[in-house]
């Protein structure tokens, strides 16, 4: 009985994590037009009854089955949730399980910030299932499930390739694919309420805890090292993205606040039980200043990434994953179950970062190409294609998708029963 | 009978319902506006992304009074609401061909 302790950490970081998906949800909800904010919410909250529902009969089986192979997929070992609730360890296989499943949630639902305001309900559906089991099962095996990646040597903490580039990749593939929302850039799509996006962003950053130091597995020093860490790359994030804001807008904004504290957990993910001393207050802010960089790119390249996934989680993974290959330090490593390596700046030489370098570009092109086969498979196979009509885009999702208003606030209204 | 109708600062309301109160005004409509006039709007960032807002927060006023009564309304509403900056708004006056009271049926100035 002496796994008690890991059991009762790693369950409470399944429930943090689970609630990352609704504070997602807000935090995007937030910055769309009032018109699309229930089908905002809608694309993320479906993903916790869609993706628990395959995630059981068959995705985490095909992510950590055959675990340790070093190979491209798992298989069915798991698949029906058989053999999960094994008496002997405390039922670890069902714990490992329903762990991973909040993070292959919260995976696809980061894409729905690129795909805002456009995107038939129907076709998400679609997409977020085979995204889940093409996408995301195998490139979670590749480094969670003991595959080529982890093999090869390289390292992601919690997720900085499999979630933040995985997902990040998608978006990109998805915004060029989906096409413009009307009128954009020209017409002003602001943020319709700020509020929302900072509650959001909180509810990211408590949940966040759960997803990197509940990625130690254990209840342990290392659990404890990506705690504090996770904290200290959010905080010089939100303090760097806020700095470049004010020189070069001329304002501290609360968007720049909330965004910035998640770029930082973005890149500290890959990190977070790697790296010690000052290092994640360098990841961070250093996150903080690239990410607000990478997002005045889209207008300048054109694409419409609704609210900045590429430029926040595929450009924040990356700097995560990449920095981890300067800044990872054997000591910390050896805190937990993985081998002991070290960075460029710990003594450990450039093996690392080749490795962090060729696992980062591997996940972008495969969620990017695989991510296009869906949609463009969906695209010609969907009766109504993927979006929605110009005018069900002018009337907004709320009521073309899902019969709803998000703010029925008045009494003026004249409602009556069909 | 005369509407008076301002467009004001919304924070400058409770100055004018107090200023209305003191001649003597028992009532009034206020709704909450958008608009522009030599003011214009002001700017928004959101993520380095800047916005133009030309329609800006004003709260509209409407009393239906007197006659004789509407110079003195119009001076109350305007001394109230001037904060001699650009944006202060505007106030003007048309006729009202008649007006009931709808509880009871009054009519003309004993509606007021």
């Amino acid at each position: 009985m002496d796994y008690q302790g890991d059991h009762a950490w790693i369950l409470t970081s399944s429930a943090l994590v689970l609630f990352m998906t609704p504070g997602l949800a807000f935090f995007y909800g937030g910055m769309v037009r009032s018109k699309n904010m229930l089908g905002m919410l809608m694309q993320n909250f479906f993903s916790m009854g869609l993706i628990s529902v395959i995630w059981g009969v068959v995705g985490f089986s095909l992510a950590f089955g055959n675990f340790g192979d070093g190979g491209l997929l798992g298989d069915f070992e798991f698949a029906w949730m058989r053999d999960l609730f094994d008496p002997s360890s405390g039922a670890r296989p069902a714990l490992d399980m329903i762990y991973q499943a909040t993070f292959a949630i919260i995976t696809p639902a980061l894409i729905t910030g690129a795909i805002a305001d456009r995107m038939r309900f129907s076709a998400w559906v679609w997409f977020l299932g085979l995204w889940s089991i093409l996408v995301y099962s195998p490139v979670a095996h590749w480094v969670f499930g003991g595959g080529w990646m982890a093999k090869m040597g390289a390292l992601d903490f919690a997720g900085g390739a499999v979630v933040h580039i995985n997902a990040g990749a998608a978006a990109l593939a998805a915004v060029i694919i989906l096409g413009k929302r009307k009128g954009w850039p020209k017409t002003a799509m602001p943020p319709h309420m700020l509020p929302w996006t900072l509650l959001g962003a909180g509810i990211l950053w408590f949940g966040w805890f759960g997803f990197n130091a509940g990625s130690a597995g254990l209840a342990n020093g290392q659990a404890v090292q990506a705690f504090v860490n996770t904290n200290m790359a959010a905080a010089a994030a939100m303090l760097g993205w806020l700095a470049v804001e004010r020189l070069k807008d001329g304002h501290a904004t609360t968007l720049g606040a909330a965004s910035g504290a998640v770029a930082g957990l973005v890149a500290i993910t890959p990190c977070a039980g790697f790296v010690s001393g000052m290092s994640p207050f360098y990841i961070g802010a250093a996150a903080g200043v690239i990410c607000y960089l990478a997002i005045q790119l889209k207008f300048k390249l054109q694409y419409d990434d609704s609210l900045d996934v590429v430029g926040v989680h595929l450009v924040g993974g990356l700097v995560g994953s990449l920095l981890l290959g300067f800044f990872a330090d054997d000591v910390v490593n050896a805190l937990g179950q993985y081998a002991a390596v070290d960075g460029v700046f710990t003594g450990g030489g450039w093996g690392l970062f080749k490795d962090q370098a060729v696992a980062s570009f591997a996940t972008f092109g495969y969620s990017f190409a695989m991510s296009a086969i869906i949609l463009l498979g969906l695209k010609a196979v969907l009766p109504k294609g993927i979006r929605v009509t110009e005018d069900e885009e002018d009337q907004g999702l709320d009521l073309t998708q899902h019969a709803e208003v998000s703010y029925a606030l008045g009494d003026m209204g004249s409602m009556a029963r069909e | 009978m005369k509407l008076v109708t301002a467009i004001i600062k919304p924070h400058k309301l409770d100055d004018v319902k107090a200023s209305l109160g003191e001649v003597g005004v028992a009532g009034m409509t206020v709704s909450e506006v958008r608009g522009f006039g030599r003011q214009r709007g002001h700017t928004e960032t959101y993520r380095g992304a800047e916005y133009t807002v030309d329609f800006v927060p004003k709260v509209r006023v409407e009393v239906v009074v007197d006659d004789g009564d509407a110079a003195k309304v119009v001076e109350a509403i305007a001394g109230a609401a001037r904060t001699d900056k650009i944006g202060d708004g505007k106030v003007w006056v048309t006729p009202v061909e008649s007006i009931t009271r709808i509880r009871t049926g009054e009519a003309g100035a004993d509606a007021l």
